[in-house]
């Protein structure tokens, strides 16, 4: 049952999302067939569209890996998104400035600002307020997000990382801190293989953290309940500050390797919304490290799929919000297909039973 | 300070206010019953979205409010269902809601309306020019002067909910629903239908308050229209202690701090960062500095009957 519930339940969830989109899209005069075909072939159809699926991935699974450790450790993070974005003006800020440093350090020092950044964005405030004040983090992570996404604006619109000139966009980051793409097909979906590697590395470590160190017990323990992990003497309050900084630390990190490998500047598009998205990410993949690769790339797909629909077949991108919603609404509600058969089973024995008697 | 001396900053104060108060009490309402609606924002953008498109098939802005309503309700009903029948994570389902609501709108004005929008003759609900008496006061005459009927609701709702949150017998047995719910139970009240009545009133009021941003202040929708109101409003329900005036005292706060950040643009000061004020503001509310504000102790915790 547990293993179904694992693994059918996001299938199946996602599976009736796609039923009542399907329902939409005819409502309103298209053929489904040939819109999921767009979508589909969007996200897989050519090389180039692969790449441009795992490159829109990778974002969506390192801020979702930051959610997860916060949601095993029975915290919501909710501003991902806010973390995601001063992180990257961080990384920003270091990518123009030390221009002397050698490139590969130069990389290393950017990623690394970026996630202490995020970290202490995510962690410090929310993390404290909700460790001695008990203030829900929900709140607190959503509000510390909006300020965080307003500051990264204010930086480049008036601010100190305003490049001169008419447009609200940083100067660049330095040549040799772009991450390489290595070959022209590469180049073409901005899919660079150190991203690549940084992310399954990611998904690694946040594994390795929480299932095989003292640290992610606690941190679990902590999530499953604050009595029980009082007694067994772990520092709760230590414990909540810390999952709120790894997770903003993953959201800081995403920002960073989007930076560096895909847009190389801090530009005005603060409606990326990777924070959102990341938290369907986390709960699809039920918190499960290499169940966010799969969730992340899902959502990849479903983005640029989405892009590509919208092209071949005149049907608005944002169908797949529709869908993800639903996907989201149903997983959410899991609870109903147990409830179903218990209701199947009662129904049959019932009937059964008057069939004997 | 002269700014603050110019009625139309208070006018503006006033009617930013109402798309924050409206679904902030309606939030109450929900919290109050025990059901964290986070939905709000979602909610508030189908309301808008049907608002509008109401008004212009039916050339009627009454009948595009009441369709907001109407299906404003009925989506808020359905995340009620999961949260109380299913007892899903509310938060989780709230997000479900938001998206979903924000991908729908968006689908829907694009393949309805096409690129360019809802058209420009679109029926909007009537401002109210002035009302006798308080137009012949000097300053507080020009605040309320030609502001949209929605102003007037808006405040008529705010003294109703509070008279019936804590004066009625309903309010009462609402509230006990959300602080303690078995012993409500126990004396016989109905947990599951009071939650639903918490929640969906809180989706009529969302709904009410994405109108007013569609039909109220301008006629016409666009993508993503409510702009993380729907959050803030949850920041000021929080801000306002749960209670009908509070929700209204912060969105009036945050209302005031959005107006100046506008009458200050071009003034030197960024408005990105003056439009930080609520968020902090919020924050510091919630560190305790303004005194401790307890949610009711039941909030997002599913209640199942023992039968």
């Amino acid at each position: 049952m547990k293993a179904f519930r694992i693994i059918l339940s996001p299938i199946l969830a996602s599976l009736l999302a796609i039923i009542i989109g399907g329902i939409l899209v005819s409502a309103m005069g298209y053929n489904p067939f040939v819109v999921y075909g767009s979508l589909v072939s969007g996200a897989f159809g050519s090389v180039i569209n692969i790449g441009n699926t795992i490159t829109a991935s990778i974002p969506l699974i390192l801020c979702g890996l930051g959610i997860a450790i916060a949601f095993q450790s029975g915290l919501f993070n909710i501003g991902a998104d806010g973390q995601y974005w001063v992180g990257s003006a961080a990384a920003v800020w270091v990518g123009y400035h030390f221009t002397t440093l050698p490139g590969w350090l130069h990389i290393i020092l950017c990623i690394i600002v970026g996630m202490v950044v995020g970290a202490l964005w995510g962690g410090i405030i929310p993390g404290l307020t909700k460790a001695f004040v008990g203030s829900h983090e929900v709140i607190t992570t959503m509000m510390m997000s909006y300020i965080g996404i307003l500051l990264a604006r204010y930086l480049i619109e008036g601010g100190p990382m305003q490049q001169k000139g008419y447009n609200p966009q940083s100067p660049p980051i330095a040549q040799n801190t772009q991450l390489p793409y290595f070959s022209q097909v590469l180049q073409q979906s901005q899919l660079s293989l150190v991203a690549v590697a940084i992310t399954i590395l990611a998904a690694v470590a946040t594994w390795f953290l929480l299932y095989k160190t003292t640290t992610g017990y606690q941190l679990r323990t902590v999530g499953l309940s604050h009595r029980a992990a009082k007694y067994a003497g772990i520092k709760v309050k230590l414990f909540i500050v810390l999952a709120l900084c790894l997770s903003g630390l993953f959201a800081g990190l995403a920002g960073s390797v989007q930076m560096l490998g895909v847009d190389h500047r801090l530009l005005d598009g603060f409606s990326s919304e990777y924070g959102y998205t990341a938290i369907v990410v986390a709960l699809l993949a039920r918190n499960n490290p290499f169940g966010v690769l799969l969730a992340g790339l899902f959502f990849g797909a479903l983005t640029t799929g989405g892009q590509n629909m919208q092209i071949v077949s005149q049907v608005p991108a944002a169908l797949t919000d529709v869908l993800t919603g639903l996907i989201i609404f149903f997983v959410a509600c899991e609870r109903i297909i147990p409830q179903i058969i218990q209701w199947y089973r009662r129904r049959r024995s019932l009937r059964s039973g008057a069939l004997t008697s | 300070m002269t700014i603050l001396a110019n009625p139309e900053l208070w006018a503006s104060t006033l009617s930013m206010a109402v798309p924050l108060a409206l679904p902030a009490i309606g939030g109450t309402f929900s919290e109050r019953t025990g059901v964290v609606n986070i939905a709000m924002e979602g909610i508030m953008l189908i309301g808008a979205f049907f608002g509008v498109a109401f008004s212009y098939w039916t050339g009627n802005a009454w009948i595009g409010l009441l369709m907001a309503l109407i299906i404003g309700g009925l989506v808020s009903a359905a995340f009620a269902w999961g949260a109380i029948r299913v007892s899903a994570d509310q938060v989780v389902l709230g997000m479900a809601v938001n998206i979903f609501a924000a991908g729908l709108t968006a689908f829907l004005l694009d393949t309805v309306f096409g690129f360019s929008g809802t058209p420009t003759t679109t029926p909007k609900l009537p401002n109210v020019k002035s009302i006798p008496g308080i137009d012949q006061i000097p300053f507080v005459g020009k605040i309320f002067e030609n502001q949209s009927i929605l102003v007037y609701i808006m405040i008529l709702l705010v003294i109703l909910s509070h008279w019936f949150l804590f004066h009625t017998r309903l309010g009462l047995r609402m509230r006990s629903v959300g602080e303690h719910p078995l012993a409500a139970d126990t004396v016989g009240v109905n947990v599951w239908r009071l939650r639903y009545t918490g929640v969906i009133i809180g989706g009529l009021l969302s709904a009410l308050g994405g109108a007013y941003l569609s039909i109220g202040v301008l006629n016409s929708f666009s993508v993503n229209m409510t702009n993380g109101r729907g959050y803030i409003a949850l920041a000021a329900m929080i801000f306002g202690k749960w209670t009908p005036f509070g929700s209204f005292g912060a969105a009036l706060l945050f209302g005031f701090s959005t107006a100046l950040g506008i009458a200050l643009q071009g003034q030197g000061i960024s408005s990105n960062i003056l439009q930080m004020i609520p968020y902090a503001l919020t924050i510091l509310a919630l560190a305790g500095l303004v005194g401790r504000s307890n949610p009711p102790a039941a909030d997002g915790i599913p209640y199942e009957p023992k039968r």
